[in-house]
């Protein structure tokens, strides 16, 4: 009897329950995000060309250098962090935040920023107070305004006038000033030029025409980072990972809407100074932000009502920064602004307890019928 | 505040719980089979939570199967009976069905095959429990040793007793068997449903209830079929499907989702008119009144990826493990042997332990059904908050007890954790929430003991430090006394010595 | 110029009256101190600590003196009480991680001489002369006295022994760059 069940063992600890488990890990999760992101990568490589992919590539490089850098320095194995795809995800959100033709040492520097500076220093994964992405994004727009503020109009592959793979390895490793065509492409993003108009003192209604008409936005043909022209694919992936159950609506729509309807009363009260909710909901950074950098789950609360107000915030202080602050767009500083409110919030808003009020005190039993 | 409240319960409600794959069939459709009777039997006798009961039987007897091998002690106890006829080799020691590996006390039977029923098991010589009066219902159910088959294992008889003092209107019948793997409710159920609804009849009348509501998982429809069938001629019993969801079988859930009632966090649901019995109680009860058998056997699934033929046994309290695994034949190498579900089951830690009377499951996983060992960092996901049917921040509360901050943990309200094993469950970075949890409440029940251990200490030594100080007193007030009696006495021999130097002598007093 | 120098002093009054009152309304009595300290000792004065009775190591643990894990019958549940009162680190890395130890007597060396009864402080070991003694489980301390005065060495000091019901869960064994 007891021959044939001499296989039978049992780990050395003692393990608790549950026997079984959902399955799916951190790196899948990590996969699914970046699956998500592939189809608005693909079409910005498309749009913008070589330099687009050298970049995007070198970001994520030093993104996953830094981090195993990082781990080495600490003695500590860098492969089985490695493994959970979250440096790679930070330098894919990074790249993807970063005017495309930037030169290389731009990407290079923010992927290193993210994941050594933002994410290591605070103790690794899950650990960080900020978006790592974003604070590498922010460090990059304070140091370097000038590189930082340079986009590109479309260029898609194949065109005419669109560098090779070897033109456009030069324009990266070499910045774009070398490239001799630049007059003609150099363009600005549809936020940094009503900015600009307006300080100008030239209203919406005129400075929005031609190239910058908001209509060419909405399918994405214009100037900006890859993850602002697609913002329809961004969306789309976004919608996509709440199908999957990877994120949650909470966060995604309440951003949205802290953007849209301060933008929809403003814009009704006065069309010559303030852009409507569909410009403010198409460009920049915002359905990036509101479906893969709020949605990050290390620096969101926890529960769905400090989601709610977390991602409301966002979009609140988007809208606010784009409007009157200094900058033309303002999601990152909107999202690590509410990433410092995030310990905050999740102190305050609890889930209510079963039996419990929100008090916690144990609820009255009813009258019994 | 009343919308408000209405929005944010809006936004919490109906999302509790998880949806496992529940791997019942095709165990559960397998007819069921009877466990050829085993030569020996191990029976504990701790079968319940209360305190061990205490044997009443002599090694080298003969007992009949029925008879009473250890009668209850204390409050939760439960009596424990032969579950087959025999003779009593030993009274030691059994690995039990934990974790840990302890030992448990158990009387060891050795079957002579004949499986006699002992006299008065004997459904010819049971009397109409109805004609019985409540409380002497429930002193049968006690007799027969019958507990919470659910997985509690608390004795029935207090809980129908409790049920009588609290005034319940309603018996809640627990069909939900959430659990993934496990179908022994359902196999009863399917099999047995006249006996079920006979033995909630009996519970009604020993509680004074005036209707059972019998909550059946949504993925039983055989279940509630047969169910509904056997309570066709009974208004008093009404079957109600319940969606499946992971912990529907949960006491408290089961109840909000039948009665659309919260029970309060300090209360039970008996303070809400409702007593929860599991359906496989039902039927020990009826065995026991209808019978007069009491609570030997009972229907074991073996379920999992290692089992060659999974299904459910009827197997004798005190069978080991190995015996049902050789019955229903395994493959090789087997990852993790668990009793119970995978959900809340226990790891079990070699197949030489016995099947007892909460037993519901016994589950031989691969490695691929059980949850990998490799944990990683939170990531932060909310993925436990979401997930956890009581409202709590696992994630909080395991990093405050991973830092060694219990209170913090207890602040977060780790004492409502019911241990449902939800959080680890979605947790992508395979964090063992629940051990954390069952290792701060161990940790807190040990500090609890010390405490009272710290006073009892105190109240001991304070009472040495007065006696000590007492005899001091005693001794001094006796020398006192000694010494004032010899100074009166040589007083006296003086002032005689002074007197008859003067008079005559007087007589002396004596000195004791 | 005189608004600043007339707000700096108002707000200094102020801020000094806050604090005056703050002063008096959280007073602390020392002695209220070491009572609390003395109410959570095991209070059987075995003494091994090297102070006067649990009375004493309270004063000392209050006056700085001494550490929180200094009591070993307290073990680390104590140390752990006192360090969360004190609002102190607490280190247990002094602390013997053997778990509760009782004394136990073995009964064919004892010659019942009694001296081990007349030593213990929580009166834990039963017996008469020249009958073999017996400790009693739930009463005794660990406090170790009573092995010095057995002439026989019949006390030995044996480790609690682990029931189900007292078994508690490990603490699971992660990685500790994140624990």
């Amino acid at each position: 009897m007891s021959a044939e069940f001499s296989t039978l063992t049992a780990p050395q600890v003692p393990l608790a329950s549950p026997h079984a488990h959902a399955g799916g890990g951190v790196s899948a999760v990590m996969l699914k995000v970046m699956l998500a992101l592939v189809p608005a990568t693909l079409f910005g490589f498309w749009l913008y060309g070589w330099p687009a992919v050298h970049l995007w590539l070198i970001t994520l490089l030093f993104s996953v250098f830094g981090e195993a850098f990082a781990l080495r320095l600490m003695g500590r194995h860098a492969l089985p962090a490695l493994k959970d795809g979250s440096a790679l995800l930070t330098g894919w959100l990074l790249a993807l935040s970063l005017p495309p033709w930037a030169p290389w040492w731009i990407g290079a520097l923010g992927g290193l920023f993210a994941t050594i500076v933002a994410k290591q220093i605070f103790g690794g994964l899950g650990q960080n107070l900020f978006n790592p992405a974003m604070v590498a994004r922010v460090a990059l727009l304070i140091s370097f305004p000038v590189p930082m503020t340079q986009w590109i109009a479309p260029l898609p592959l194949g065109s005419a006038g669109a560098p090779d793979f070897l033109q456009g390895l030069q324009i990266t490793l070499t910045g774009m000033d070398t490239w001799p065509q630049l007059d003609a492409v150099a363009s600005a993003s549809l936020l940094g030029h009503a900015k600009t108009e307006l300080s100008r003192g030239i209203d919406l209604l005129r400075s929005l025409v031609g190239e910058q008409a908001p209509a060419m936005s909405y399918v994405g043909l214009r100037a900006g980072s890859l993850g602002e022209t697609a913002a329809w694919l961004i969306a789309g992936g976004g919608i996509a990972l709440i199908l999957m159950g990877v994120i949650s609506w909470h966060i995604p729509v309440a951003m949205l809407a802290g953007i849209a309807l301060p933008a929809l009363a403003s814009h009704a009260a006065d069309p010559a100074r303030y852009l409507d909710a569909a410009a403010h909901l198409l460009s920049g950074g915002a359905m990036l932000g509101a479906f893969f950098i709020a949605t990050d789950y290390v620096t969101s609360p926890n529960t769905r009502l400090g989601q709610l107000l977390f991602g409301f915030g966002c979009g609140l202080l988007t809208w606010t920064i784009r409007t009157w602050g200094g900058y033309p767009e303002g999601v990152a500083f909107a999202v690590l602004l509410m990433n410092a409110l995030t310990p905050a919030i999740d102190r305050l808003v609890k889930p209510r307890i079963y039996g419990r009020d929100r008090k916690g005190k144990p609820i009255e039993p009813p009258e019994s019928p | 505040m009343g919308l408000i409240e209405k929005f944010l319960s809006l936004l919490e409600s109906a999302h509790w719980g998880v949806h496992p794959h529940d791997h019942k069939r095709p165990a559960a459709d397998a007819p069921l089979r009877t466990l050829p009777l085993p030569a020996r039997l191990y029976v504990p006798l701790q079968q319940h939570i209360g305190a061990a009961a205490r044997p009443v039987v002599l090694v080298g007897q003969t007992v009949l199967k029925g008879q009473l091998l250890a009668e209850a002690q204390g409050a939760t106890s439960a009596a424990i009976h032969a579950p087959t006829s025999g003779k009593v080799k030993a009274i030691g020691e059994i690995t039990a069905p934990h974790p840990s590996g302890l030992a448990l006390p158990a009387v060891t039977i050795e079957s002579d095959g004949d499986d006699r029923w002992a006299h008065g098991c004997d459904p010819d010589a049971a009397v109409d429990p109805f004609s019985l009066p409540p409380h002497e219902v429930a002193q049968r159910v006690a007799a027969a040793g019958v507990v919470g088959l659910g997985g509690a294992t608390f004795p029935s008889a207090l809980k129908l007793g409790l049920g009588l003092r609290a005034k319940i209107h309603t018996l809640i019948l627990n069909g939900g068997e959430c659990e993934p793997y496990l179908s022994c409710d359902d196999r009863l159920m399917r099999d047995c449903a006249a006996e079920i609804v006979d033995g909630i009849r009996i519970m009604l009348h020993a509680t004074g209830a005036r209707k059972a509501l019998v909550g059946i998982e949504d993925n039983k429809p055989e279940a509630i079929a047969a169910m509904s069938a056997a309570a066709q001629g009974f208004p008093e019993v009404a079957v109600k499907a319940v969606p499946a969801r992971y912990p529907m079988g949960s006491e408290k859930h089961l109840f909000s989702e039948l009665t659309g009632m919260e029970v309060p966090a300090d209360g039970r649901t008996t303070d809400l008119g409702a007593l929860v019995h599991n359906v496989g109680t039902a039927w020990a009860v009826h065995q026991a009144l209808r019978k007069g058998r009491p609570l030997v056997e009972r229907i074991v699934t073996v379920n999992g990826g290692m089992i060659d033929a999974p299904g459910n046994v009827r197997v004798p309290v005190g069978t080991l493990v190995e015996e049902v695994l050789a019955f229903v034949g395994m493959k090789n190498e087997i990852a993790r042997l668990v009793m119970g579900g995978p959900m809340m089951g226990n790891l079990l830690p070699h197949a030489r332990v016995p099947v007892v009377k909460g037993t519901s499951g016994i589950l031989a996983l691969t490695p691929a059904e059980a949850a990998g060992f490799e944990s990683g960092p939170c990531i932060r996901c909310s993925s436990c908050v979401r997930a956890c049917p009581v409202g709590l921040l696992p994630l909080e509360m395991s990093a405050r007890i991973a830092a060694g901050d219990l209170n913090g943990a207890v602040d977060l309200g780790l004492k409502d954790c019911i241990a449902c094993g939800c959080c680890a469950f979605v947790c992508p970075s395979h964090i063992p929430l629940v051990q954390f949890f069952n290792h701060a409440k161990g940790e807190l029940a040990a500090q609890g003991r010390a405490q009272l251990r710290a006073e009892s200490t105190k109240r001991l030594a304070a009472a040495r430090t007065e006696r000590i100080e007492r005899e001091a007193r005693e001794k001094a007030a006796a020398a006192a006394r000694r010494k004032a009696e010899r100074d009166a006495a040589k007083a006296a021999a003086a002032k005689l010595a002074q007197e008859a130097s003067q008079q005559e002598p007087a007589p002396t007093e004596a000195v004791s | 110029m005189l608004a600043a120098i007339l707000s700096l002093t108002l707000l200094g009054i102020l801020f000094g009256f806050g604090l005056g009152v703050a002063a008096k309304k959280f007073h602390v009595e020392a002695d209220a101190r070491v009572a609390e300290i003395e109410a959570l000792m095991p209070g059987s004065n075995c003494g091994q600590c090297g102070f006067p009775g649990c009375a004493g190591a309270a004063a000392a643990i209050s006056a700085g003196d001494a550490t929180v894990t200094i009591c070993p019958p307290g073990g680390k549940a104590l140390a752990t009480a006192l360090a969360a009162k004190l609002g102190v680190e607490l280190d247990l890395s002094g602390v013997s991680d053997e778990g509760p130890k009782i004394a136990s007597i073995a009964e064919e060396i004892c010659i019942g001489c009694c001296r081990c009864i007349k030593e213990c402080p929580t009166d834990a070991i039963v017996g008469a002369a020249k009958q073999i003694h017996a400790v009693l489980r739930e009463a005794c301390t660990g406090c170790g006295n009573c092995i010095d005065r057995c002439p026989t060495e019949a006390v030995k000091m044996m480790p609690v022994p682990v029931t189900l019901q007292h078994w508690v869960w490990p603490k699971p064994q992660i990685e500790p760059s994140w624990a």
